[in-house]
């Protein structure tokens, strides 16, 4: 398949790249790239004037929800979901049934991302750090990532015991692969269903404090600094853990972390509407934590926007607030909420989003770095980054539309994705 | 005369008019409840279900008595006995109970919430009677209906609150309530009890319960749940009734005659001795007559809302 992509803004951070052209794909790979690459009759080609053509986004951290909860979400409607948003790729997390702690589950994984869509956006599983994800022995590591999960983490759960922790951290280092830790000190959330502060009071609802978030970051910390591996916070979400992978950055750690867009969109307030789609976890926080994760975005402490999606039928989301599951779907509104929230007040550039979007996770993963080079896979994202627009979850291609941005206005949004010598077009 | 909303959800947001016209129209209620026949037919015809996911005694018989002196028909629907046991989901639950043409709901439910998520799923008039740890807003009305009754006016009176202020829905109605009519709210308890950042409702938090007893003109004595003491938030039993009891020295010690109410059931010589709560003080068993008049205001006034 010939692919011409005409008078698009290509901006690439690695090769320091932005400037306006043609890109010429043949066959997946980048044949040329220039000024009025004449057309012929057998490519298709696409005009991109006003739009930008970026390296692929990933999404390190989206709840595919196959095997075992396909009412939800299934590989093919949420890479659908992940293309409709821009991702060529994402990686899925474990808290399937049963758990991704076990090769066989992980190649059954990747297999179905090949077969659908034509395998055009790259799923990277991330398996569990311990069985079943149960935080008592150990996930057998080695063989997971040689069926080729990217990184482990228990997702959904800490691995709260601090020996687990400090030996899966020392164990993954061997194979250079980060533990992703899903922060909380559990013993101080139990029963909780949203922040603890003013508006917990308010609300009298049961309550998770955000030093439950802090002291496990802290802890891991210093358990990756004595095991001399790698650790990624998976969303980060109060301004106190931001200051602690800060001070453990300036400090040399292999320490990443990233934030979600909810957790840089909204604050707690937006749980007295008892709208169970503002219910996750971590919990929306305040807006001093808001404030914190926009510093922590412009200044680089946080080096990735994941969305957490997090897939849950209408049914399941349309009961008490207490009763509700946690999580929300994020894929097909990253990128407006990330131009509207970061790029249009100017918190962030649009190198920097492509970054957070495309290139850092791709470095904490040791996933091969994407580029627009002549004789490069062509694995791109292309977006409009003007483009107003109603967030409708009605139009979502994900199976499930546990949004709470519905009637949103947003900016920016995913024009189409190209990966492995075929374009998908939104 | 009529409220704002056709809901009674809670008393956060709730206008100074609105609580007025409640409390006033309980006045013309509370006269009738005095009459040796006590029921007029102001509801007849119209259907109430009274949806208990939460064991109450008083609460339910009190909107009950309510109800049926208001010549509503009436439904008791409880969890034990229904079909939430095999599973069935809140939003199924009322929807089967509204195709069987009922009126209003009124609701008692442990998640903080449930009745605002009721009056989005169904198109009955909403009551609520206690939501999880968020708001009882018929208790929070009753006991102002009290005070005012006792102390003539609720503007300018200090309301503490003491005890476990966490785990209570009758505190946060209080305080939204009694701060719209202008009086002065104050909490009192441990501090593993009171929740964070209260202080930014405008409430100030005493650790010493004597100081409470010194400044306010009102204890609203809230009971201590026996299944939470022994655990992380408080010691012992003992302990609390020693350091937080309200108590006949405790009263006697201070100058002035303040008045305790306390919305029941009492651990008696828990979080308030017998003798006070049996004393001269106490308005308690007031606060159980009024209820049933504030009640009946509430069902006239949402049952004749156009």
């Amino acid at each position: 398949m010939k692919i011409l992509l005409k008078n698009g803004r290509i901006i690439d951070p690695i090769l320091n790249l932005d400037r306006v052209a043609d890109i010429f794909i043949n066959d997946g790979m980048i044949e040329k790239i220039g000024g009025q690459i004449p057309s012929s009759k057998n490519m298709e080609v696409i005009d991109l004037d006003g739009k930008i053509i970026s390296p692929g986004f990933i999404d390190m951290h989206v709840h595919l929800r196959e095997p075992g909860f396909e009412h939800k979400e299934t590989i093919e409607t949420g890479c659908s979901s992940a293309a409709a948003g821009g991702f060529t790729a994402v990686c899925c997390m474990p808290n399937t049934n049963p758990a991704i702690d076990d090769a066989s589950v992980v190649r059954q994984i990747i297999e179905q991302s090949q077969k659908v869509h034509h395998g055009i956006v790259d799923v990277y599983p991330i398996a569990a750090v311990t069985k079943d994800r149960k935080g008592k022995e150990l996930a057998p590591m080695l063989e997971l990532a040689e069926a080729g999960a990217v990184a482990f983490t228990d997702d959904g759960a800490p691995v709260a015991g601090s020996e687990m922790m400090r030996r899966a951290l020392e164990y993954a280092a061997m194979i250079g692969k980060p533990i992703i830790q899903h922060a909380e000190e559990i013993d101080m959330t139990k029963g909780g269903v949203m922040n603890e502060g003013f508006v917990s009071t308010a609300l009298g609802m049961p309550a998770m404090p955000s030093v439950a978030e802090d002291i496990m970051i802290a802890r891991d910390i210093s358990l990756a600094e004595y095991s001399n591996a790698s650790y990624h916070v998976a969303h980060i979400s109060t301004a106190h853990a931001v200051d602690l992978v800060r001070t453990a950055k300036a400090r040399k750690l292999a320490v990443t972390c990233e934030v979600t867009p909810h957790h840089f969109s909204l604050t707690d307030e937006a749980v007295r509407s008892f709208d169970t789609n503002t219910k996750m976890n971590p919990p929306l926080r305040t807006r001093d934590d808001v404030e914190a994760m926009k510093e922590g975005l412009r200044n680089g402490t946080i080096d990735v926007i994941a969305t957490d999606h997090a897939p849950h039928s209408f049914d399941e989301k349309q009961v008490e607030y207490l009763y509700a599951p946690f999580g929300i779907v994020g894929l097909e509104t990253a990128i407006g909420l990330s131009i509207k929230e970061l790029v249009v007040p100017g918190i962030i550039s649009l190198v920097q989003l492509i970054q957070k979007l495309s290139t850092n996770p791709r470095n904490i993963l040791h996933l091969p770095a994407v580029t627009i080079a002549e004789g490069e896979h062509a694995n791109l994202t292309l977006l409009d980054p003007k483009k107003e627009w109603i967030v409708d979850v009605g139009s979502f291609k994900s199976k499930s539309k546990n949004s709470p941005f519905h009637g949103w206005k947003l900016t920016g949004k995913a024009v189409g994705i190209v990966n492995h010598g075929r374009i998908i077009l939104v | 005369m009529a409220l704002a909303s056709r809901h009674l959800l809670g008393l956060e947001g709730m206008s100074k008019q609105d609580i007025q016209l409640i409390l006033d129209t309980a006045t013309s209620f509370r006269e009738i409840l005095d009459r040796p026949i006590k029921k007029v037919p102001t509801l007849q015809g119209k259907t109430i279900v009274n949806l208990f996911f939460e064991s109450s005694t008083r609460t339910r018989t009190s909107f009950e008595l309510a109800e049926r002196r208001l010549s509503a028909d009436v439904v008791n629907f409880s969890a034990e006995a229904s079909s939430v046991r095999k599973g069935e989901s809140l939003k199924d639950t009322v929807r089967n109970l509204e195709m069987m043409k009922i009126d209003m709901v009124v609701i008692r439910h442990a998640a903080a919430g449930a009745a605002h998520f009721l009056s989005r799923v169904i198109d009955a008039n909403i009551i609520n009677a206690g939501d999880g740890s968020h708001e009882h807003p018929t208790q929070a009305l009753l006991d102002m209906y009290t005070l005012r009754e006792k102390l003539g006016a609720i503007e300018g009176h200090h309301v503490c609150i003491v005890g476990d202020i966490s785990h209570s829905r009758v505190a946060l109605s209080n305080i939204y309530g009694l701060q719209t009519m202008g009086a002065r709210v104050s909490v009192c308890g441990p501090k593993t009890l009171i929740p964070r950042c209260i202080d930014q409702l405008g409430v100030q938090v005493y650790y010493n319960i004597d100081d409470a007893i010194r400044d306010a003109d009102v204890l609203n004595v809230l009971r201590i749940q026996n299944e939470r003491h022994g655990g992380t938030l408080f010691p012992t039993t003992r302990e609390y009734r020693r350091y937080f009891g309200v108590t006949r020295e405790r009263l006697e010690a201070s100058k002035k005659k303040i008045l305790i109410m306390h919305p029941g059931p009492i651990n008696r010589d828990v979080e308030l001795s017998a003798d006070v709560a049996d004393g001269e003080q106490s308005v308690i068993l007031q606060q159980v007559l009024n209820g049933v008049a504030i009640r009946m205001s509430i069902l006239y006034l949402l049952g004749t809302h156009t």
